[in-house]
């Protein structure tokens, strides 16, 4: 008989599970506040998905174009995620998001220059100004390292390696604790705590090209999900438009938006420069249409509009995939991605090393000489885990959510940089929210212990088991299915046989059987995670099924077009009385009048206005 | 490009071996794709780290054919087209279990390290600090370290038991060196650098420059010019005070 008091226990006052820029940011705003802090990681510290960021984090510095302001970042943010975006979350982030980004340099980051000297900032995609503090293509590796060095000198417990699998609750539903697995040893332990904060990042791993590393696999929505917290938005997951596509090995990897930020230009089998046929009504008026307009741009015109590529990612997805579709791609299935007749190579390996060395490396390819082959890849979830826009908190009680995994932020569609930001901004409030709530709670809250029996008990049974399914396999079929039924563009009856298939894979995920030891096994921790992965692919497929609009990253060919109605709501998953997962279709909140003004307002006037607040 | 032979080393510190593997490589694989491959179809409980999958991250540093490279950026086609490819975990640090090492002593070095102390004088503004790139230019080339340790694995103090307690190893010769050559930072950590992070165990073979997956120029621009620091610092210490008054 398993003895629960025979596993190890710790205590803590929050405990943040994910170490990437939220996971780091949240600790050490936690740690301000509160004695006893831990944070727990799946991978070695600084290894996050946040190190392969690449393009820049954005925030409305105005270093480069002194016009930027908060108003126009916000603008910008509400009509990339098609105003789907939670409107106080998305002022939050405009906010506060520049001075969360010089807080950073306090704390070591090394951001590149402008000539006056201070953090210089790119262009991308969507945003209206150069906003992009960045290091040249690495800029996620500056975060992480940042948050890092700082964070380890801060009294925080860290634990490495270390895989929560589900979270503990009392009797009265609160927060007590969660149960983890050391992945070299496999021993358990469970953190009992106070509030609980979970920054686990995406789930991109479901589907087949993903920019998404093996950590990707929704334990974040999978875990918040079985503990009875509301998802929201799972339907809208990014396929960024640039993901390598030859050779087959490094397929979805991504090329930032960076090169496209940097004059890089989309091509067609036919060497047209097709994005001017694909610039939506909406953004017919702040896009350059014609090649002589869109250089002008380039070389810093301020009059002059931003050219097409610099679209939302959206957009271009659905734009290179129709390409293709047309016949018009390229030799591997993609579209040519220029900047070597646009860039000196000079300029191209200071701007864009990393970029230059993956070609290199992986492509064997010159990208100072010859055009990239690109094509769109799974990589951002914008939904995620429903949480209240100031503390962070989900609908469970002492559960907290930041960054990637948490939605609302970014609505329909994330403009590039946002992430980055959102993490800062995010992770600190959530810091800070954890913490207020640990303190109004007396003691850690009392876990049930039959619930971390079973936890431990399921998960061991994976072992022990005579013979079962290869979770290898049944992720290769999940991602295939994804791929085909769940992907860029989406119809019902597509969809609905995704669903059956995910049915189908639930079934066959109960018998899953990983082979040797308890010892760093990664065939056990594939299947450990495939039942978060099955949670997270059915919620994505349930809610697009049921939003029958196209409306930013999620894209419905049997409905092309966004509705009003649609416009009204979200959609939430949560997993019901009997067990199986409810959808539900919410009428979203009235938003605040002068943020919907703000966001509404025409590009022109609200230059107008936020260049007179700024006169003395 | 066929039915490659590999043999990869299964076990742990105590004991393991050199197990024989087969796998079908196609165009562009990289050594990372096969290990996927036999872990997948062969051998699910093949231990090894992986992330980003393209030389941003740091995790799949191994032994191939006794070189130390990160797996992900390694083609197969590098490789003869007959030759066995034999993968085997770092040496400088224990196995957990077959490729995977436990690299926790590099985190405890970094520890000891005195972080960034912004200096507080006219060039830290509302608006951020102000400074210009070609004076970060230096500190940004160290911070380009991925953190694979590789570096750390073929040092040969490192690999010295006793050594390796007085000497913080090459990574962290260069945080100390991105720290010191941070135009804005204030601390002083040079007695640190002589005393506790043992800047004088390096004797300059340059070996950890070579393995640098980011082509750092670990020795020459980071670890000597600290050493230079060092040896100035206990010849004149006036001229050091006088640096660290008037450093803009
Ligand atoms: C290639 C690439 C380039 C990108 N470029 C940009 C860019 O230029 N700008 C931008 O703004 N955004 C960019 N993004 C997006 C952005 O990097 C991510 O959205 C962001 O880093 C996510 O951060 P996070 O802190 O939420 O999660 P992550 O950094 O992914 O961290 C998740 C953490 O959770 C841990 N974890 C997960 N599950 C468990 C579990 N069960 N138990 C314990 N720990 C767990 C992981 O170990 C990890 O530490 C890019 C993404 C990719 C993939
Ligand atoms: S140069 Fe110094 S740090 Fe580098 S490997 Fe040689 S002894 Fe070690
Ligand atoms: S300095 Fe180079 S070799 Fe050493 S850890 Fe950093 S990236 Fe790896
Ligand atoms: S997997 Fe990230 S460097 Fe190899």
């Amino acid at each position: 008989m398993l003895d629960i008091s025979e596993i190890r226990q710790i205590e803590f006052d929050v405990l943040v599970i994910g170490a990437g820029g939220a996971g780091l940011c949240s600790a050490i705003a936690a740690a301000k506040e509160s004695e006893k802090v831990g944070l727990i990681c799946k991978s070695l510290l600084g290894k996050a998905h946040t190190v392969m960021a690449e393009g820049g984090m954005a925030a409305a510095l105005g270093n480069v174009d002194n016009r930027d302001h908060w108003k126009i970042h916000f603008r910008d943010t509400m009509r990339g995620g098609k105003m789907l975006n939670v409107w106080r979350m998305a002022e939050l982030h405009a906010r506060h998001a520049a001075d969360r980004v010089r807080e950073l340099e306090q704390w070591g980051a090394v951001f590149d220059r402008t000539k006056e000297g201070l953090i210089n900032q790119r262009n991308f995609g969507g945003h209206r100004y150069p906003r992009l503090a960045h290091v040249g293509d690495r800029t996620g590796l500056e975060m992480i390292r940042t948050l890092q060095d700082y964070g380890i000198h801060k009294g925080i417990d860290i634990h490495m390696e270390c895989t929560a699998l589900d979270i503990l609750k009392d009797e009265s539903g609160k927060i007590a604790g969660v149960v983890c697995m050391y992945r070299d040893t496999g021993e358990f332990i469970i953190f009992k705590t106070k509030s609980l904060i979970l920054a686990t990042g995406g789930g991109g791993k479901a589907w087949e090209i993903t920019s998404n590393s093996w950590e990707y696999t929704g334990d974040g929505y999978a875990m918040a999900y079985e503990a009875g917290a509301e998802l929201m938005d799972l339907e809208f997951n990014q396929f960024h438009p640039t993901g390598m596509v030859w050779p087959p090995s490094v397929r979805g990897i991504l090329v930032t938006e960076g090169v496209r930020g940097e004059g890089g230009i989309l091509k067609n089998s036919e060497g047209k420069r097709f994005m001017f046929d694909y610039i939506p009504e909406k953004f017919k008026n702040e896009t350059a249409d014609t090649e002589e307009e869109a250089a002008r741009w380039l070389a810093g015109d301020k009059d002059a509009r931003r050219p097409p590529e610099l679209l939302t990612r959206d957009v271009v997805a659905r734009a290179i995939n129709a390409e293709v579709k047309a016949g018009r791609g390229s030799k591997h299935g993609g579209a040519y991605l220029d900047i070597a007749t646009r860039r000196s190579a000079e300029d191209i390996k200071k701007k864009l090393p990393s970029m230059y060395h993956q070609f290199k490396v992986l492509a064997e390819l010159d990208i100072t000489k010859e055009p990239m082959e690109v094509g769109p890849t799974c990589h951002y979830f914008m939904g995620g885990i429903r949480v209240e826009a100031d503390t962070t908190m989900s609908t469970v009680e002492g559960l907290f959510a930041c960054g990637e995994c948490a939605a609302g932020m970014h609505g329909a569609n994330r403009l590039g940089g946002n992430s980055l930001s959102d993490l800062l901004v995010f992770g600190n409030l959530a810091g800070t929210g954890a913490s207020n709530y640990a303190k109004q709670l007396g003691a850690v809250p009392k876990f049930n212990k039959e619930d971390a029996k079973k936890i431990i008990r399921n998960a061991t049974s994976i072992l022990n088991r005579e013979e079962g399914e290869n979770p290898y396999l049944l992720h290769e079929d999940l991602q295939k299915n994804m791929q085909n039924n769940v992907g860029i563009i989406r119809t019902d009856t597509e969809l609905q046989k995704g669903i059956q298939n995910i049915e189908n894979l639930k079934e066959k995920n109960k018998n899953v059987k990983a082979n040797g030891s308890s010892q760093f096994n990664p065939g056990w921790h594939e299947a450990l995670a495939m039942r978060n992965l099955l949670i997270t692919a059915e919620a994505v497929a349930r809610a697009a099924h049921m939003r029958e609009e196209s409306r930013g990253a999620h894209t419905r060919d049997d409905f092309t077009t966004e509705s009003e109605e649609w416009y009204q709501y979200n959609i939430i998953t949560k997993k019901g009385e009997d067990g199986n997962m409810q959808v539900i279709k919410e009428k979203r909140k009235e938003p605040n009048a002068e943020l919907f003004r703000i966001a509404n307002a025409k590009l022109e006037d609200l230059e107008a206005e936020v260049a007179a607040e700024r006169k003395p | 490009m066929g039915n490659r032979k590999f043999k990869i080393y299964r076990g742990d510190n105590t004991k393991g071996e050199l197990v024989d593997y087969n796998c079908d490589v196609t165009e562009g694989m990289v050594v990372l794709d096969v290990m996927h491959r036999i872990q997948a179809d062969d051998a699910n409980d093949l231990a090894c780290r992986w992330n980003c999958k393209a030389g941003k991250c740091g995790s799949c540093s191994v032994e191939i054919n006794g070189r130390p490279k990160l797996a992900c950026m390694t083609r197969m086609n590098e490789y003869g087209d007959d030759e066995t490819i034999t993968i085997t975990p770092l040496k400088a640090f224990p196995i957990i279990k077959d490729t995977v090492t436990d690299v926790s002593w590099n985190y405890k070095q970094n520890l000891k390290i005195k972080p960034f102390s912004p200096a507080q004088n006219k060039n830290n503004t509302e608006k951020g600090l102000v400074m210009q790139q070609v004076d970060v230019e230096r500190t940004q080339h160290f911070r380009k370290c991925i953190e694979c340790y590789l570096c750390q694995n073929v040092c040969h103090v490192i690999r010295d038991q006793e050594a390796k307690e007085k000497f913080v190893g090459p990574r962290f010769m260069i945080r100390l060196a991105s720290l010191e050559m941070h135009p804005m930072d204030d601390a002083d950590r040079i007695p640190a650098i002589k005393e506790d992070h043992g800047s004088g165990m390096c004797n300059i073979t340059r070996c950890c420059t070579e393995v640098c997956p980011e082509d750092i120029q670990i020795t020459d621009d980071g670890i000597i010019p600290l050493k230079e620091r060092v040896v100035d610092r206990y010849y004149d210490p006036f001229m050091i005070l006088f640096r660290k008054i008037f450093k803009k």
